[in-house]
């Protein structure tokens, strides 16, 4: 099913979409990556409260090239979700709601994903400058010294991506190999 | 005696990074090209008709194909009557790097303690294999490596026994746990036999092979297709969700080995397959 979706996100929107749904996200995302997580996690660890607000929101695991004069960003594809994965559980405990990345995530990602009724978005990895095109805006709201790795809040529109996994914890890495194997 | 000046390698290499990270080699277009006609699943001849599309965005308007413009992978294979000129070679090799990185927009990727992890903020080191031949010609391969795929690569130490069965499960088995995380469809590097760090280097540099260019060992040459086909049917397809096409291409790669082994190595690589070589 091809769905039109607004971010942040509704909860009866992160609870109703399902495995296998091509979905246009138009609204605010925010990206960290490996250091950023780590970031957080100390944060968090400290007591003191994260740079982004996490809930009904979604954060995308990229970390752009540099944007060329005139351009809002550089090439902008998903990195690989399962390095993040030690420290979403805790993140959608708090509230998150929407993953955008590519690949597997662990068995405690999936429990937290249908714990809190959450989903998780896979962007097509290696069409980095196709994705450029759907973000709008750009800007670096905390840790500016982690370069690319920085936290972005991007404003996207009709950003393309595919429920992977969700809030019942279907799955779509699972279930459409089965599909076409032996074919 | 042929001298050659550091200033023209570093030229060369510099622009050796922007273009593999721009412009796909045309045996990549071309296979990219089939795989829409034959894939089975709707879901991936979609993913494929964007990889596509990224493609001509990416060469339309100069930006990097993917945002991991990866490590500086470097093959020189130098002749040995050429004379290098204007300082040391390795350190021609990094100022290419960092120039075309820098020039080229193309992230910063490198850090400088894998533990301490700071980035080093110019993409260097670059990683640098030298081979040293006969003749005055200086042949240079840039090959940006992406760590999706890269982190999914294995190695097999294998006994004599596994045989050709034991290589050909290693290297399903490797494609099969990597799936959607290599970016499929991929390409399918593997060394077989050597020692340990030379099979992984020929699971490498198979990478750099035309994807048309199949083994000259006429057995291999079999193996490489059977894996393929094989690979194809493992149903990961592409993106990972769902299809008939997985890989792009096997390239294998062998050497004489030890009577106590046989060493394996899969290098996965995603469909952002980049290398660019220039002989100078």
């Amino acid at each position: 099913m091809v769905r039109q979706i607004q971010i942040p996100i509704s909860d009866e929107d992160a609870r109703l979409l399902r495995s296998g749904d091509y979905v246009y996200l138009t609204g605010t995302i925010f990206t960290a990556r490996d250091a950023a997580h780590k970031r957080m996690e100390e944060t968090l660890n400290r007591g003191e409260s994260l740079p982004i607000e996490l809930a009904k929101n979604g954060i995308y695991y990229m970390g752009p090239s540099p944007a060329k004069e005139g351009f809002i960003i550089g090439s902008a594809g998903p990195t690989t979700s399962s390095r993040m994965d030690k420290y979403t559980p805790r993140l959608l405990d708090l509230g998150l709601k929407v993953m955008i990345g590519k690949g597997k995530r662990s068995p405690e990602v999936v429990e937290a994903i249908i714990r809190n009724e959450a989903v998780y978005f896979a962007a097509v990895g290696g069409a980095g400058a196709l994705l450029s095109k759907k973000i709008i805006s750009s800007e670096v709201i905390a840790y500016d010294d982690l370069g690319t790795e920085a936290i972005h809040k991007l404003e996207v529109k009709d950003f393309p991506v595919v429920v992977v996994i969700d809030s019942k914890g279907n799955n779509l890495y699972e279930t459409a190999v089965l599909e076409y194997k032996g074919i | 005696m042929r001298i050659i000046d550091t200033g023209e390698i570093i030229k060369h290499i510099s622009e050796m990074c922007i273009e593999a990270n721009h412009f796909l080699s045309e045996d990549m277009k071309e296979v990219f090209h089939k795989a829409v006609a034959s894939e089975k699943s709707p879901l991936g001849k979609q993913v494929l008709n964007q990889l596509e599309e990224n493609l001509s965005i990416a060469g339309n308007d100069k930006i990097p194909i993917c945002q991991d413009t990866g490590m500086a992978v470097v093959f020189i294979s130098l002749g040995q009557e050429v004379y290098i000129k204007g300082g040391s070679l390795e350190e021609a090799i990094h100022e290419g790097v960092r120039k075309g990185y820098r020039e080229g927009y193309l992230r910063k990727s490198v850090v400088k303690d894998p533990i301490d992890r700071q980035n080093t903020n110019d993409n260097t080191p670059a990683v640098i294999h030298y081979e040293i031949v006969p003749g005055e010609e200086l042949k240079i391969t840039v090959a940006p490596k992406g760590f999706g795929s890269e982190n999914m690569s294995r190695i097999f130490m294998l006994k004599p026994a596994d045989g050709i069965e034991g290589v050909k499960q290693a290297v399903l088995t490797a494609v099969r746990d990597a799936g959607p995380n290599a970016c499929p469809p991929m390409v399918v590097g593997v060394g077989v036999g050597g020692t340990f760090e030379k099979c992984a280097l020929m699971a490498k540099k198979a990478l750099t092979r035309d994807i048309n260019e199949k083994s000259k060992v006429p057995y291999i040459h079999q193996l490489e297709e059977e894996l393929l086909y094989e690979i194809n049917g493992l149903g990961i397809g592409p993106g990972g969700l769902g299809g008939t096409v997985t890989a792009f291409g096997v390239n294998i790669e062998t050497y004489p080995t030890h009577i106590a082994g046989l060493p394996v190595a899969v290098n996965l690589c995603c469909h952002v397959n980049r290398h660019v070589s220039r002989t100078i």
